[in-house]
Formats: structure tokens, C-alpha cells, sequence
């Protein structure tokens, strides 16, 4: 039995963006902020998602997730890095050894627009090189469509060929526009089977932001509460500065609580704000301010 | 300080072991506090000179009280003693009504309106200039958490000064066919629950249309008025115009029945507004009453329910629940109260309950001792009446008032807790069916100060809304200030308007073109 | 041929869209100006006080919620109700000892204020409500709205004109009121209720009691279910009974003491703000 996937509960923008701002307003000090920041860097999916990669651009990548800042070698790693199918098996083995996962998008990212059979396929090639995990797409113009079978049956046709891996699925928000679109996408998503869902492909804007976040960790809790099943969350895109990194993961601890203040249940989907997050750790530690030349950009 | 500053687990823990569980807890309930738990972050009260000891402010001076008697103002955070301050008798309101008498004839009410309200466009941005200062004194003298004197009472009493200061020239386009006068010398008594705040609510439209003013500010919370009656010597207002006299109940009562004060506009409790307005019987005082509350929070069925349940948080939680306008009876409907309440108490769960300096704090002190034990008479009669009591499971400091966020189930509409209004984190919790019955409900109740309609169908806001008797409705919100937005009760929830357009009447008389 | 026999007419009270006699049956005496006997009215007590009140807040949710047009039109209808019994009001004051050229005007006055009113009530909340611009992502707008039951000493003199002048304020405004009349000269009053009845007003909104004002006043002002007092009465002790007694629940009450019901200061739109809360109403804009 699913739930009628029309009549979802309704979101209000104004009260979530209230909401946001007031836990906005928690002020993380001392020893819970670098507690948060170290937090927030293991959960990172450290990604290259662009036309001009290259196996030698994803070499570099693994490397600093693999080793963040060579000064600090006890810091943690980052949870995965995100790459395109093709770049699955170069990314594979430069993380050989280490237990950082490799994340590919799938099913025509980032537009989704292409057949079925491709999509399989698409995820298929990926599991076969090595992925952990999947990130695929919805098909936002049928959800859009109110075709929301469609969707269910996609997400939950991909789900089957990905089996035990990961399976994060990506709403494409900006596209949704509406907060009660969010809820909806986001429980036909967790429904049909997802392990996570996540806001954005990073080529939408806006990609992720709080109100949107806040709106699918409570869909996570509610479903979590309905069937006892736990979803990953997964803010993805535009994502760039430890203090926003901080907000998020209060979000996460007043909406779902310790048990999801993990990397096995929350990443952030970024590339620069792993600098930055080192910068602000660094601070931490030597009470110094940090300039990013002391910072490898990859 | 309570335990939040202490993480179950080291910093070097940068995972979280606990994040594997492979069952659900039996009940589904969430864990909030078993990781990363913020540690304390207090606003410092380093740079704040509050003095020893504080006189009335009377035409434009602070002087000592006539027969030398004092009050003690105690931190409720900490029960420790802040300062003493002047209790006045009625010589000293005597000799402030006189100054405000005489400003009021010779200058104030002479002064080209326009000069009037640059004086009050100065004195919004002398608060805004003070904000944190002003903001620490009001969480430090009445246990508000810093977070709402910060980001509430001060900017939004800033605000209301920088509303009224532009009425101030404009008052012949606010009442069509008349023209306003001022009344003269108004008489205002203020409460402890947003100190500030209420001074501002009635010291700024009272000066826009031309009053002179005698305010007294509550017994447990007077510094912040203290600290304006500094704003308002630093701003040049002249002598007399503001006068601050600091008392108990007997000080007030001199105040209302004072012969030569034209108005009393008093903010507080039911009972005592109607001892004021039997007091008034008979003269021609004008005067308006801010009183007493018991608002009804309506969640139906097809509301947005996780902001529902926000909006009941801010609704009883905002302030201590020590808010006149406070949602203290929230009715669910039927089919979805098991699901909300559950939503309800997990989010009560993170509320942060302690020191009011600190700026992660959600709900500070209890204003004062005597608000404590009241509230917690209430806790008593609604636990005897047999009503279920539910309390979050935050830990409280040891010194200090404080009480823990409460809910009340299994009750009905007879129940004392469900009718009187108890001015603590206390929410009573009954259901309904239909909209009818919602309404009945709502309005069952000798007071009409705000309720809320928590629902995504227009049509239903706007008919449940029309049928609400009281003075503010919240749809799909509760608990929002505005300058611009008149504020008041129906019925024994008091007379009159503050805020708005309509904030201007209690202070003007209307006489024909 | 002997002369005809004029039937008198029995004079009763309008309580609840009917004309009961009062509770406790008692009447009393109404004199001309000549200090002639010339009618004996219904002397009402607290009892019909007490009814009253009933009547008035079972019709006030139903005339609260009319459209301001049905109200204005309802108020419209009572003018064309008595001009169509002028003749029969300019006696009646007449009888009560004013001139005829004062009873007309009288007639002719209560006639056009009701028209007045009847003009106000689709426009009041256009000119007394707002839209409020408030900092927040909120839509936010305040509306007056009835108080609720206004009870109301009618003036001792002008019998006609001073309860049209009070009463139509009040009703304009969608409240409900339970009036005292003018208790030297009520027969007007009573008469006036046949046009009300006449006139579409629903039963209950508006209740008239004939009798001696300060025998009821205490009840009246003193009752927990009536909203608000409208007081023409002088009396320094009367005034400050009222206002004690309006304390027990809150009520708002006030006085409008006037020597000359003709005074154009008696069509005033501030008489209708005098029993109207204002209501303000938020809500958020967002999709």
C-alpha cells in the first residue's frame, strides 16, 4: 500500500523560511563547532561533474579526499567523490585502499531526458565499473506533468537494478519550484525505494538551499516514523562555506536527530567547500585566520 | 549553565557511532541530544553598567524618591539582586504629572508637529544605536532569552518609534472629517513581559499626536525604561515629556487616579484592568486596556502540518508563554491529533531550556519568583483535575525559575487550566470535528485577544476567521509584531487599539473640521 | 348620530420582533406637556432587561454576518417605513406636546438620519479598515467588526429623533441593541418598533423597553452578556454607574450627552466606530 501520492501534505514557504531562520540563529561555538566542521567535512561527496573532466582531474580529486591537508593527517577523509559513469573506474582505483566511496550520477544526468532502457543502462555501466553509490535524476517534466506513477515506477525500475548499492536520488529541485512539490517528489522518492534523496544536479540554480532541505528532512523523518525505514539526505550544489555547512547539519540534528548526524545518512553534494572547511578547522586548531594559497584547490 | 555545553562524545569523534541502528525504537522516537549538542554560547554583560541604584525620571532628571523607599530588581535567572530602584508614592507622581503638565501647556503641545516627530525619529535610532545593551539589560533584569530581546522587543520597539515619528505631521490625513487633538497628559502602566516593548507601544503614538507622558514600568522589570529615560535626555526631548516613575501596584494607582492626568492606558492582567476602569468611572478620562488572553490555536486537518506545529511552538513556547496574545489552547482536529501531538512533543524535545544570556537559548526564566509558583499551581490543578501532563526532558540550571515546556491532554473546555489563563510554557491540548465546533469552541471563553487558523484552504481562513471574536487572527502564522499593525482584545481582553492607524484614537481627541 | 368612539391604542414593548407586555405586567402613566394623561406605557423591570438580552444575542450572529448592503438596504427600508407613517408619528409627538411644525421636523430628521446611516454601512470598513504594510513576508489588514450587544438609554427628550440617532449608529455597524426609552416620552418609541417590525429588521436586533430608565439602567449596564452601553443620560450619578458596572466585564461604554438631537454632529460615522473592534487578520504570502 502507498499513500495517494496527490494529496500530500501541504508546505507553507513563508513558515519554513521562518523556521530556517531561526535555527539560523543557533550559534555554534568552541568545542561544537570543530566538532561540526570535522563532522561536516567526513560527510562530504567531493564531486567533478562537468563536460571537460578528465581521468587526470579525477586522479587529483581522489587524492585530496583521499589526503584533505597534509598538515592535519588525523582530520577525516571525505565520504565519497562524484563523478560521471565514465570516470567510475579511474576514480576506483586512484581510491584504492582508502574507504572513500565512488559516487556516479546516472540515468542521463543532469537533464534525465532520455528513455528507459538507457537509464538502466546508464546505471548498470556504472555498478559495473565499481560505483558504491547512484545518483540518479527524476524526470521532472513528467513530474511536473502530475505523471506521478511514472516517476515512482522509474525510481523503483533503477532501485532494482542497483540492488544493495546506494541508490540517492536526486529531485532536482530548482525545477520543482513549489516546497509542496519538494515533499511530494520526495516521498514518492523514498517510497519506490530511495536511500537518499538529494535536492540538485548543481546545474539548476537554485540548487540546494535550507527551506528545501528543511521540507525533505521532515519527509525523511515522517516516512522514517511511518515505516521505520531510514532515508540519507543529501543537499547538493551552491554549497560553499563552512558556516552554511554548520546550519545545515543543525537542520539535520533538531529535524531528525543524532542518528542521522552521520555520513552513512547525510552528505553534502560540493567541491569548494571542502577548502573551506579545512580553513575553518584550521582556525580552530592555531586560532589564526587562514588565507586559501595554503590550500590545494582540488 | 545546564549540560548542553557537554557532548556525550569527545571531539575527536568526528563519526557518529550511533548511526547505524538497525531497528526503529519501538516508538519511533527521535534521539536529539546523544551527539554533537552545542556548547554554551552566552552573550557577554561585560560592557553593561547597570548601576547600584536608580530614581524616578521626572521632568528630564533622575531624582530620588520623595519618601527615600526602595525595590529590589532580581535576575530570575539567577535570583541574585540587579539594583534597587525608587518605589513611588504619590508625591512622586505628583511631581510628575506636574512636569508633564507643564511641558505639555508651555511647549510640547506648541512644538510644530514636525520638529515633534523628529524628536521621536531620534529616539528610534538612539534604541537602535543601544540595541545590545538594551537587549542584555531586558534578558538580564526579566529572563528572556537573549535571541527574542535581540532579534523581538528592541528592533521592533526601535520600529514603533520610527512608525509614530512619521505620524506625528501626517495626523491630518489618519481621521477622515476631524482633526486630532491631543488629550494631554496620559498615564501609562506597562508589564514585565516585554518591558521595553509595551514603553515603546505607548510612549510613541502618545508623543506623535502630542502627549506628555508618565510611564510606569513593572515592578520586576523597570531597567530598560531607565535606560530609555537616558535615550530620552541624549535625544534633547524636552524636559518633562517622558517621565518615568518605577513602583509597585500602589504607584500605579496613583497614577490612575491622578486628577490631572487625561489618560491611562494600561497593559496587564484582566483583573487589575478592571479595577482601573472602575477606578476611571465617572471622570472623563479616556483610557485603553491591553488585558488577559486565552487564545485558541485551530490546526485543521489540511493545514501544512510541520509549520502548524512550529506555529504552536511560537504560539505558547515564544517569551516563556508569558504573552498576553499567547496560543494557550491549541484545538486539533480529530483524525490528525495523534499525529500532530507526536509531531508536537518531538519538537519540544529541542527546545532549549536555560540561562537567558545564552543565544542558543529557547525558553529563558520565569519573570519572577511569585510567576513561578503560579505557574506551577497551574501545573498542580491541571495534574488534580486529571489531565495528562507532558513535559519535555530538558534539563533545568539549579538556581533560577524555570519551567520545563508542558502540555496538557485529556482535558475539556471546563477545566480551570483550559480557561484561565496561566502565562507559562503551559498549552492545553482538546480536539474538534468541525469547523462549527472549532469556533464554539475558540470563542467559549470571557476573553478576545488572538487566536490562529492553521489551514491550506482560503475559503475555510476567511470564514473561520470572520467568526473568530477576537482582536488579532493568525492564519498560518501566530505570535507576529508589526508598528503597523493594530493590536487589541474583544471583550474582557481590553478597549482600544496600539499599533496602526488605529494605534493613533486612544490618543487623540476628534473635533470637527 | 352620536360621535364615534376612538379606539385607543394599547401601548407594549418590541422585544424579539414581537410586542409583549411587560413581565410584570405593570404599567405607568404618560403625560403631555399639559401634564394631561394620555396614554399609560408598559413599566418594564429587570426581568424584561433580562429577556431582552437573550433575544439580542440570539439575533446578533445572524445580523453580524449579514452583507453590509442587506444591512444598508434593511436601514433604507425602515426610512421608507416611516415616511410612510409620517402622519402618524407627527401626531404622536404631537400628542406629546411638540409643536407641529417641530413634530415634523422631528419625523422628517429621523427619516433622513436613518438614510444617512444606511449609507455608512458599505462603507465603513472602506474608509476605517487598513492594509497594514508590515515588515514580513505577511498579507495583514484590520477591519472593524460589531461589538456585540450595545444596551442604550435613549434621550428623555426628542422621543423620536434622539432614539433614531442613537439606535441607527449602532445597528448600522451589525451590532444588536436592547434600548431604554425616553421614559416621559416613550410612546414614539413603541410606535417606532411597529415600523422596525415592518421593515425587515430581524427579530432581535433591535428591543425596546418602555419604562423608568433608572429602574433598569443598573440591570442593563450591569449584565455580563451586554457588550457596550450607549448613554445619553446626564446624571453624574447615573454616568458613573454605568461606567462601574461596564467594568465588571469589560464593556465599552459611552456617553453622548446632547441638548439638540437636530445637531448634524449626530450623523457621524465615530458613533458607528464606537461599537466596532477592529480586527486584524495575517497571513503569509508565498507559494
Amino acid at each position: 500500500m502507498y499513500p495517494d501520492f496527490i494529496n500530500t501534505t501541504p508546505i507553507d514557504l513563508v513558515g519554513v523560511e521562518e523556521r530556517v531562520s531561526r535555527l539560523n540563529k543557533r550559534s555554534i561555538k568552541k568545542d561544537s563547532k570543530l566538532q561540526g566542521l570535522k563532522l561536516a567535512l567526513s560527510m562530504i561527496d567531493h564531486t567533478t561533474l562537468e563536460g571537460k573532466d578528465s581521468e587526470g582531474k579525477v586522479r587529483q580529486l581522489c587524492q585530496k579526499a583521499k589526503m584533505p591537508y597534509a598538515p592535519l593527517p588525523d582530520l577525516p577523509t571525505v565520504a565519497a567523490v562524484c563523478v560521471y559513469p565514465n570516470m567510475v573506474a579511474t576514480a576506483k582505483q586512484a581510491l584504492q585502499g582508502s574507504s572513500i566511496h565512488v559516487a556516479s550520477v546516472a540515468t542521463a544526468f543532469p537533464s534525465g531526458m532520455a528513455q528507459l532502457q538507457i537509464k538502466l543502462d546508464d546505471t548498470k555501466f556504472a555498478i559495473d565499473q565499481g560505483a558504491d553509490e547512484v545518483d540518479m535524476v527524476i524526470s521532472r517534466g513528467e513530474f511536473l506533468k502530475g505523471n506521478y506513477s511514472f516517476i515512482f515506477d522509474e525510481i523503483a525500475a533503477i532501485k532494482e537494478v542497483c540492488g544493495d548499492i546506494h541508490l540517492k536520488v536526486i529531485l532536482e529541485t530548482g525545477e520543482l519550484e513549489t516546497l509542496t512539490n519538494v515533499r511530494k517528489a520526495s516521498e514518492i522518492a523514498m517510497h519506490a525505494g530511495a536511500d537518499f534523496i538529494k535536492t540538485s544536479t548543481g546545474k539548476v540554480s537554485p540548487a540546494a538551499t535550507q527551506p528545501v532541505t528543511l521540507v525533505m528532512l521532515e519527509a525523511i523523518r515522517d516516512y522514517y516514523r511511518e515505516t521505520g525505514r531510514m532515508v540519507g539526505m543529501k543537499p547538493a550544489g551552491g554549497i560553499r562555506k563552512a558556516k552554511e555547512a554548520l546550519q545545515y547539519l543543525v537542520l539535520v540534528k533538531e529535524t531528525l536527530g543524532a542518528p542521522w548526524l552521520s555520513k552513512d545518512w547525510f552528505r553534502f553534494g560540493a567541491s569548494s567547500l571542502t577548502n573551506d572547511l579545512l580553513m575553518q578547522i584550521v582556525k580552530q586548531e592555531t586560532g589564526v585566520y587562514q588565507s586559501n594559497i595554503y590550500f590545494s584547490n582540488d | 549553565m545546564s549540560d548542553q555545553t557537554t557532548s556525550s562524545k569527545t571531539v575527536s569523534d568526528q563519526t557518529n557511532g550511533a548511526s547505524k541502528p538497525t531497528s526503529p525504537n519501538s516508538d519511533l522516537k527521535l534521539d536529539f541530544s546523544s551527539f554533537w549538542n552545542y556548547s554554551s554560547a552566552p552573550e557577554s554583560s561585560e560592557n553593561i553598567d547597570i548601576k547600584k541604584k536608580y530614581g524616578h525620571f521626572i521632568n528630564g532628571k533622575f531624582v530620588e524618591p520623595a519618601k527615600g523607599r526602595t525595590i529590589k530588581s532580581i535576575n530570575p535567572a539567577t535570583e541574585e539582586v540587579l539594583t534597587e530602584f525608587a518605589e513611588g508614592t504619590v508625591e512622586d507622581v505628583d511631581a510628575a504629572v506636574s512636569a508633564a503638565r507643564k511641558v505639555y501647556e508651555t511647549v510640547w503641545s506648541k512644538l510644530d508637529p514636525r520638529e515633534r516627530g523628529k524628536y521621536i525619529y531620534r529616539i528610534a535610532r538612539m534604541i537602535q544605536e543601544r540595541s545590545r545593551e538594551l537587549a542584555i539589560v531586558e534578558s538580564m533584569d526579566g529572563g528572556k532569552p537573549i535571541r527574542e530581546s535581540r532579534d523581538v522587543d528592541v528592533p521592533i520597539a526601535a520600529a514603533h518609534f520610527f512608525y509614530y515619528a512619521g505620524w506625528a505631521d501626517k495626523l491630518d490625513y489618519a481621521f477622515p472629517g476631524r482633526k486630532a487633538e491631543p488629550v494631554g497628559v496620559c498615564g501609562q502602566i506597562i508589564p514585565w513581559n516585554f518591558p521595553l516593548l509595551m514603553l515603546a507601544w505607548k510612549i510613541a503614538p502618545a508623543l506623535a499626536t502630542g502627549n506628555t507622558v508618565v510611564l510606569k514600568p513593572a515592578e520586576t522589570t523597570p531597567l530598560t525604561a531607565l535606560i530609555f529615560a537616558e535615550i530620552c535626555q541624549d535625544a534633547g526631548l524636552p524636559d518633562g515629556v517622558v517621565n518615568i516613575v518605577t513602583g509597585a501596584g500602589q504607584t500605579g494607582s496613583a497614577i490612575v487616579n491622578h486628577k490631572d492626568v487625561d489618560k491611562i492606558a494600561f497593559t496587564g492582567s484582566t483583573k487589575v484592568g478592571k479595577i482601573i476602569q472602575k477606578s476611571l468611572a465617572g471622570t472623563d478620562k479616556k483610557f485603553t486596556l491591553e488585558l488577559g488572553g486565552k487564545g485558541a490555536n485551530i490546526i485543521f486537518e489540511d493545514a501544512s502540518i510541520d509549520q502548524a506545529v512550529e506555529g504552536v511552538v511560537n504560539a505558547i513556547f515564544f517569551n516563556q508563554g508569558h504573552v498576553c496574545c499567547a496560543g494557550s489552547r491549541l484545538l486539533v482536529q480529530e483524525g490528525i491529533s495523534e499525529a500532530f501531538i507526536q509531531k508536537l512533543k518531538g519538537r519540544m524535545e529541542t527546545l532549549i531550556v536555560g540561562d537567558p544570556l545564552d543565544k542558543n537559548t529557547d525558553i529563558g526564566a520565569i519573570n519572577s519568583k511569585t510567576q513561578y509558583e503560579r505557574i506551577n499551581e497551574y501545573l498542580e490543578i491541571g495534574a488534580n483535575e486529571g489531565a495528562t501532563m507532558y513535559q519535555s526532558s530538558c534539563d533545568l540550571p539549579e538556581n533560577g525559575y524555570y519551567c520545563k515546556p508542558t502540555i496538557f491532554t485529556d482535558i475539556s473546555q471546563s477545566n480551570r487550566i483550559v480557561q484561565e489563563e496561566i502565562f507559562g510554557p503551559v498549552l492545553t491540548i482538546q480536539t474538534f470535528r468541525t469547523p462549527d465546533e472549532a469556533i464554539d469552541k475558540a470563542n467559549n471563553t470571557p476573553y478576545g485577544l488572538s487566536s490562529g487558523i492553521w489551514t491550506d484552504k482560503g475559503s475555510k481562513i476567511f470564514k473561520v476567521g470572520q467568526n473568530m471574536r477576537s482582536g488579532v487572527v493568525w492564519s498560518n502564522t501566530f505570535n507576529k509584531f508589526d508598528p503597523t499593525s493594530p493590536f487589541g482584545g474583544y471583550k474582557e481582553s481590553g478597549v482600544g487599539r496600539e499599533g496602526g492607524l488605529h494605534g493613533l484614537y486612544p490618543y487623540t481627541k476628534l473635533v470637527k473640521n | 348620530m352620536s360621535k364615534r368612539l376612538d379606539v385607543l391604542k394599547t401601548y407594549k414593548t418590541y422585544v424579539g420582533g414581537k410586542f409583549p407586555r411587560s413581565e410584570s405586567d405593570h404599567t405607568y402613566p404618560v403625560y403631555n406637556t399639559k401634564e394631561e394623561k394620555i396614554a399609560n406605557a408598559c413599566r418594564c423591570t429587570r426581568k424584561d432587561v433580562r429577556d431582552a438580552v437573550v433575544v439580542a444575542r440570539s439575533a446578533f450572529n445572524g445580523w453580524s454576518s449579514r452583507s453590509a448592503y442587506n444591512r444598508g438596504q434593511i436601514l433604507y427600508r425602515i426610512a421608507e417605513m416611516l415616511e410612510g407613517r409620517k402622519d402618524q408619528f407627527v401626531q404622536e409627538l404631537e400628542l406629546a406636546g411638540l409643536k407641529s411644525k417641530d413634530a415634523l421636523a422631528e419625523v422628517e430628521l429621523s427619516i433622513d438620519r436613518l438614510i444617512y446611516y444606511a449609507g455608512w454601512t458599505d462603507k465603513l470598513s472602506q474608509v476605517f479598515g487598513t492594509v497594514n504594510p508590515v515588515a514580513s513576508q505577511h498579507f495583514n489588514f484590520s477591519m472593524p467588526d460589531p461589538t456585540g450587544i450595545v444596551g442604550i438609554t435613549a434621550p428623555e427628550e426628542s422621543p423620536l429623533l434622539g432614539l433614531v440617532s442613537v439606535m441607527a449608529p449602532v445597528i448600522a455597524g451589525g451590532n444588536v441593541c436592547v434600548i431604554l426609552s425616553s421614559t416621559t416620552k416613550p410612546l414614539s418609541a413603541v410606535s417606532f418598533g411597529e415600523v422596525l417590525h415592518a421593515s425587515d429588521v430581524p427579530a432581535g436586533v433591535v428591543n425596546i423597553l418602555t419604562g423608568h430608565q433608572h429602574e433598569m439602567i443598573d440591570h442593563l449596564s450591569s449584565h455580563m452578556d451586554v457588550n457596550g452601553i450607549l448613554n445619553t443620560n446626564n446624571s453624574s450619578e447615573i454616568r458613573k454607574q454605568i461606567d462601574e458596572n461596564s467594568a465588571l466585564n469589560v464593556k465599552r461604554s459611552t456617553h453622548i450627552i446632547s441638548d439638540d438631537w437636530s445637531n448634524d454632529e449626530h450623523e457621524n460615522p465615530y458613533y458607528i466606530l464606537n461599537f466596532q473592534e477592529t480586527k486584524t487578520t495575517w497571513h503569509p504570502v508565498g507559494v
